[in-house]
């Protein structure tokens, strides 16, 4: 999937990956999708938590080696 | 917009994070937020935060390397120690230090209160604190908390 944004936040615990996110998002356009890299467990449920209550679509979340890549478009 | 008010009455570093972390949350997830800082809760309100310490001592959930009889713990410069080590976790745990999550709840518009009675109790000097805070009493932190969704006591 193709992203316009790459966000790093390897090693970053509860709330910083959420807040970066929030962050991040605030510098890009509409419909351009961002990629977060977390190494936070409890991530996945608080980046779905954050698409649903930002408007945010997330559009993928999954696992690689103990990394959890998000693809979340900004709304 | 949703509404959370939180109510910060301690000052020790494990007590101090749970608002941080709340406030600074809400705010990014786009919810006005109004920290009401009274009594201990002040601290988190202090310019310089490096003082804000935990003490082993009537904590007992806290986690030890070695079992620690509580006579022990009251030995003058545990508290520190016991400071510095959770700092040291804390760094190395990837959390977020008090000073970056104030920073970020004032990036992100939490306002933060202070109650103007316990400054007056406790003869604060106001030049300690940040800047932007508003000075007030319970009924200014209801007029918020009444039209809160949330509101938290901590």
């Amino acid at each position: 999937m193709n992203f316009d944004k790459e966000l790093d936040t390897r090693g970053m615990n509860c709330p910083l990956p959420i807040l970066k996110t929030k962050k991040a998002l605030a510098d890009m356009t509409a419909g351009q999708i961002l990629k977060v890299i977390s190494t936070d467990a409890g991530s996945v449920k608080d980046m779905q938590a954050f698409a649903n209550q930002t408007g945010n679509p997330l559009m993928s979340s999954s696992e690689e080696k103990g990394e959890y890549i998000f693809m979340m478009q900004k709304k | 917009m949703k509404k959370m008010g939180i109510i910060a009455t301690k000052g020790t570093l494990d007590m101090a994070y749970p608002p941080l972390i709340l406030a600074s949350t809400a705010a990014a997830l786009g919810w006005d937020v109004q920290v009401f800082c009274t009594f201990y809760g002040l601290e988190l309100l202090r310019k310089n935060m490096d003082g804000i310490r935990v003490s082993p001592l009537a904590n007992p959930a806290m986690p030890m390397p070695v079992p620690m009889p509580v006579f022990v713990q009251a030995l003058p410069g545990m508290e520190a120690m016991a400071t510095m080590m959770m700092k040291q976790k804390i760094k190395s745990k990837g959390v977020a230090s008090l000073q970056e999550l104030r920073d970020m709840c004032i990036e992100a518009d939490v306002k933060f209160v202070a109650c103007q009675m316990t400054v007056d109790l406790f003869e604060f000097d106001k030049n300690e604190f940040i800047g932007g805070v508003d000075y007030v009493g319970a009924a200014s932190f209801m007029e918020f908390a009444g039209e809160a969704d949330v509101c938290l006591f901590i």
